[in-house]
């Protein structure tokens, strides 16, 4: 996130897409809805009619997979009617005529014709959010896991700098994560092409540096493969061993099938987790890892502050620390890995993490500090881009609309979109040891309309067969108000009804997201 | 001009515009008791136990609703206010099922009264937040006693149906202070006040279970409930006066990163609370799977022992051939094959200590930039 979750409150407009805050990010929604609890103005733009409509000024639908137009649509109008904030883009930003000349055509009316959005509403939000003093977007992977889920955040970021909205309290593009630490893995340099704070491995000055800090030579300079590029070696035969860390790729990656099949075609399979998994199953070496509530540490959450973990119980039979089990593969390997504890290995990031650099467990005993944190005297930055953007100016990108990878046809006529319940995380496996989680959201669903509902002539509650061009799954019918005509939702939580099995594994060729938000499917009764 | 300076018990203390005197005397820790307020809520002046007398007025005043203006001197504690106060705790000890014991305590230090407490636990159905009740503490920090006053009937049946939270209208004091927690903090609109008079009673939706309501179970309700009346289905009950301690720490399943307190009995997680009001980014809150989602930690399935396939089948190891067959592998893969056919998926879950290594090992040890966690998934 650009600015902070407290912030999100001070915001005049608050911009929600992609995004089931209620349920995936439920205490950060609190802050929204006490926002328009003061009058604040509320826009959600969905697929799904989720909870924070009830809370919303207005909600707008749009297509499955049609976020490129509307967001274009958007910056039309503001152009158009002269809203957009003419000093911003002089002094902060670059690029301002090519995007003008791109969104010429993305009139409300042609808008409407691609997203099903009305124009009179399309129109309102456009001038709310241009003429507000302050207005925050928040998204998550309704916007990102697309196959233009790039160029979608990117459309955000434009639209954002267009109202001027950047770098200001109140404002910013805030993506929501999904999982507790994927800021801090990313920051870690959990990534292919880069090191910590994302320093790029193809940067000849800063892998020697490392190479020097690290001992070693020969670090690789060619960015690595992606999580499903991985899948896909694996499949092909090129990529012979895998370390799994605490994931479970074989419920939550795309086409299952095709995931599975890569996994056992691997020679060498090692995963380290605490719990068995559709993953573990297949390992040839399964390592047993600390929970959270066991480890000492830090976390980074959305708002790139970091926090810190303690060790509140010891962990069961032998099981030990991630990074101890990591110290021991390395060592047998012959490069000598040894820490006190997870304090020494904290402190030998922040030498090398330019952002992390003033943070010391000392300062965030209490309370945690948000990246980028140059020295121990800087406070940390709550809010990004106040100044200046990461490369100097801002840069607008020119973006043209582009359909899903995946259309409707005669045999697959549904759109099919996935995501998450409130009483579940990821895939289940730590959620589902609590009874009453079970009892909340005992089992996979197929969240569909009242009128779809009608047009297949059966009852709520019934077993129905999902089909897609990768697979079957068999799930519970269940009308909802949520559900829009010819779109259909299912959780990705279940093993036994694994929404993933159906799910697209084309990928957006920037960010290699899958594009889990939309494919076409079938329903049919089960016992047919 | 006249500073913005009001008295309390004789401290000169500055103020805002606008702020009432209890909020002053919290942010100066002056402790004016209160059971209905609850921060950056609206005040439902319900309990009538932050009354405080103000120099020249005749009439107690409610702290909590009562603006400060210059020059105002408070008592908060003067015989008035405490014979008031003494009243209303009375009245609410008398509402209802308030059968802890404090009802006919004699003793004058709190130690025998809980050994006192304790010898007669089990003997009749005590309150399950005996010990952790701000009614029962106030009722022995003004020494209330209501011994021969019969306990307050409730028409209203225990509700017992749900997950996690177990309704007990007998003892509430209808504070509204879950309604505020509900409607105005974590804005669910799950609950209010329902009925009049002497029928009135915190009811969800049209008096239905939580369960069958718009109830998300975020528990935001129970954490505020100062009485009995809204406790957890488990957790404490049995073992209340066992020694128990809480370590601060971060929710471990959203980006959010909620601040919570564990609280710890025996090496087990019994109860976990929202952090304090004022320490971001969560200020005390937190969702149905941060506060109740903890049971995986101590779950009989955790993996305790390294697995390794023998003949297609995965049998217990030790931890020194579980690591000796994999560096072998990687080793040797690395070296027949190359640097590239491994891969490394680490986690999002996992900590930035155990994420970095898994980079610096990936990297360093391995050869290779293959390195990615599911967040894109
Ligand atoms: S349930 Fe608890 S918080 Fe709610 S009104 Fe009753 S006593 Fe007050
Ligand atoms: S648990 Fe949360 S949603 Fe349910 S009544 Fe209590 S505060 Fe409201
Ligand atoms: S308590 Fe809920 S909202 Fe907070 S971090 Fe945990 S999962 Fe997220």
């Amino acid at each position: 996130m650009t600015n902070t979750i407290a912030d999100v409150e001070t915001s005049d407009v608050i911009l929600v897409t992609g995004s089931n805050t209620t349920e995936n990010h439920p205490v950060l929604s609190s802050f929204i809805k006490r926002a328009t609890l003061k009058g604040k103005k509320l826009y959600l733009i969905d697929p799904r009619r989720v909870t924070l409509a009830d809370h919303a000024d207005k909600w707008l639908r749009p297509l499955p997979g049609t976020d490129i137009a509307w967001i274009n649509g958007l910056m039309h109008v503001i152009i158009k009617e002269n809203l957009h904030d003419k000093n911003f883009i002089e002094t902060r930003t670059e690029n301002f005529n090519a995007l003008k000349k791109t969104v010429e055509k993305y009139s409300p009316d042609y808008v409407e014709t691609i997203t099903g959005i009305k124009k009179e509403d399309l129109i309102e939000v456009a001038r709310q959010f241009a003429n507000a003093p302050a207005a925050s977007i928040l998204y998550c992977m309704g916007i990102t896991q697309h196959i233009c889920g790039t160029d979608n955040v990117k459309s955000l970021a434009n639209l954002s700098m267009l109202g001027g909205h950047l770098g200001k309290p109140g404002g910013g593009v805030n993506p929501l994560r999904g999982q507790n630490n994927v800021q801090g893995a990313c920051d870690m340099g959990g990534l292919p092409n880069v090191f910590t704070a994302y320093q790029p491995v193809n940067n000849n000055d800063i892998r020697s540096n490392l190479e020097q800090f690290w001992k070693v030579k020969d670090l690789s300079p060619t960015p690595g493969l992606v999580a499903t590029e991985m899948f896909n070696k694996a499949h092909d035969g090129d990529l012979k061993a895998m370390f799994i860390i605490g994931e479970n790729p074989m419920i939550s990656d795309p086409d299952l099938n095709h995931a599975k099949k890569a996994l056992s075609n691997l020679d060498f399979l090692v995963v380290q987790d605490i719990f068995e998994t559709e993953t573990t199953q297949m390992a040839d070496v399964v390592l047993p890892s600390f929970c959270f509530a066991e480890k000492n540490g830090t976390f980074t959450n959305s708002e790139r502050r970091v926090q810190r973990v303690r060790k509140a119980v010891e962990a069961p039979g032998e099981a030990r620390r991630d990074w101890e089990i990591i110290c021991g593969i390395a060592t047998r390997m012959g490069y000598e890995m040894n820490y006190e504890n997870s304090h020494e290995i904290f402190k030998e990031i922040t030498e090398i993490t330019p952002s992390y650099k003033g943070i010391t467990w000392e300062r965030i005993d209490k309370i945690g500090i948000h990246w980028p944190c140059p020295s121990e005297t800087h406070q940390g930055t709550p809010i990004l881009h106040t100044t200046q953007f990461t490369r100097g100016k801002g840069l607008f990108h020119a973006i043209e609309h582009t359909p899903p990878a995946e259309q409707t046809d005669e045999k697959y006529p549904y759109i099919l979109t996935t995501g998450r319940v409130l009483y579940h995380y990821h895939t289940g496996t730590m959620t589902m040891k609590t009874e009453g989680l079970n009892q909340l959201s005992p089992e996979c669903f197929v969240e569909i309309s009242d009128k779809d509902l009608e047009k297949l002539g059966l009852d709520d509650n019934t077993m129905v067969n999902v089909f897609s061009r990768r697979g079957k799954i068999t799930a519970k019918l269940k009308v909802s108000t949520k559900a829009v005509e010819g779109t259909v939702f299912i959780p990705f939580h279940f093993a036994k009804a694994a929404a993933n099995k159906l799910t697209n594994g084309q990928l957006d060729p920037t960010a290699k997201i899958p594009e889990f938000k939309v494919c076409a499917i079938n329903i049919e009764p089960a016992s047919a | 001009m006249e500073k913005n300076i009001i008295t309390i018990n004789e401290n000169l203390l500055a103020f805002e515009p606008g702020e009432t005197i209890l909020s002053i005397a919290q942010r100066n820790k002056i402790d004016i008791p209160t059971l209905c307020h609850l921060k950056n809520t609206i005040p439902t002046n319900t309990c009538k136990i932050c009354l405080v007398e103000i120099k020249g007025k005749p009439e107690l005043v409610e702290s909590c609703k009562t603006e400060a203006c210059i020059g105002m001197v408070v008592f908060s504690e003067s015989p008035k206010v405490v014979k008031a106060r003494k009243k209303n705790i009375g009245r609410m000890l008398a509402s209802g099922n308030h059968n802890c014991a404090i009802r006919d305590f004699d003793t004058d230090d709190w130690t025998s009264f809980q050994l006192k407490v304790l010898e007669d636990d089990g003997k009749e159905d005590l309150c399950p937040v005996w010990g952790d009740c701000e009614l029962q503490d106030l009722a022995y920090r003004y020494q209330v006693k209501t011994k021969g006053m019969p306990l307050g009937e409730c028409q209203y049946e225990k509700e017992q149906a749900n997950p996690f939270i177990i309704r007990d209208f007998s003892r509430c004091i209808l504070c509204g202070r879950c309604v505020k927690a509900c409607c105005e903090i974590q804005v669910n609109n799950a609950i209010q006040f329902g009925y009049k008079d002497k029928d009135l009673k915190i009811i969800a939706k049209d008096d239905v279970t939580l369960k069958d309501s718009d109830c998300v179970f975020c528990g935001e309700c129970l954490q505020v409930c100062p009485v009995g009346a809204l406790i957890p289905d488990k957790a404490f009950r049995d073992d209340r006066f066992k020694d128990t301690h809480t370590v601060r720490t971060t929710c471990s399943f959203c980006g959010v990163g909620c601040q919570m307190d564990l609280f710890i009995q025996d090496n087990q997680i019994v109860k976990i609370d929202g952090a304090d009001i004022d320490l971001p980014p969560n200020n005390a809150s937190l969702c149905v799977k941060g506060r109740f989602g903890f049971d995986f930690v101590h779950s009989k399935e955790r993996l305790t022992r390294p697995l390794i396939k023998k003949d297609g089948k995965q049998v217990e190891a030790s931890w020194d051939e579980a690591l000796e067959l994999v560096a072998q592998k990687f080793t040797a893969i690395k070296e027949e094959s190359r640097p590239d056919a491994l891969g490394v998926l680490t986690s999002a879950r996992i900590t930035n200590e155990d994420n970095y290594l898994a980079q610096k090992f990936t990297r360093a040890v391995l050869k290779t930039n293959n390195i990615d966690h599911c967040a894109r998934l």
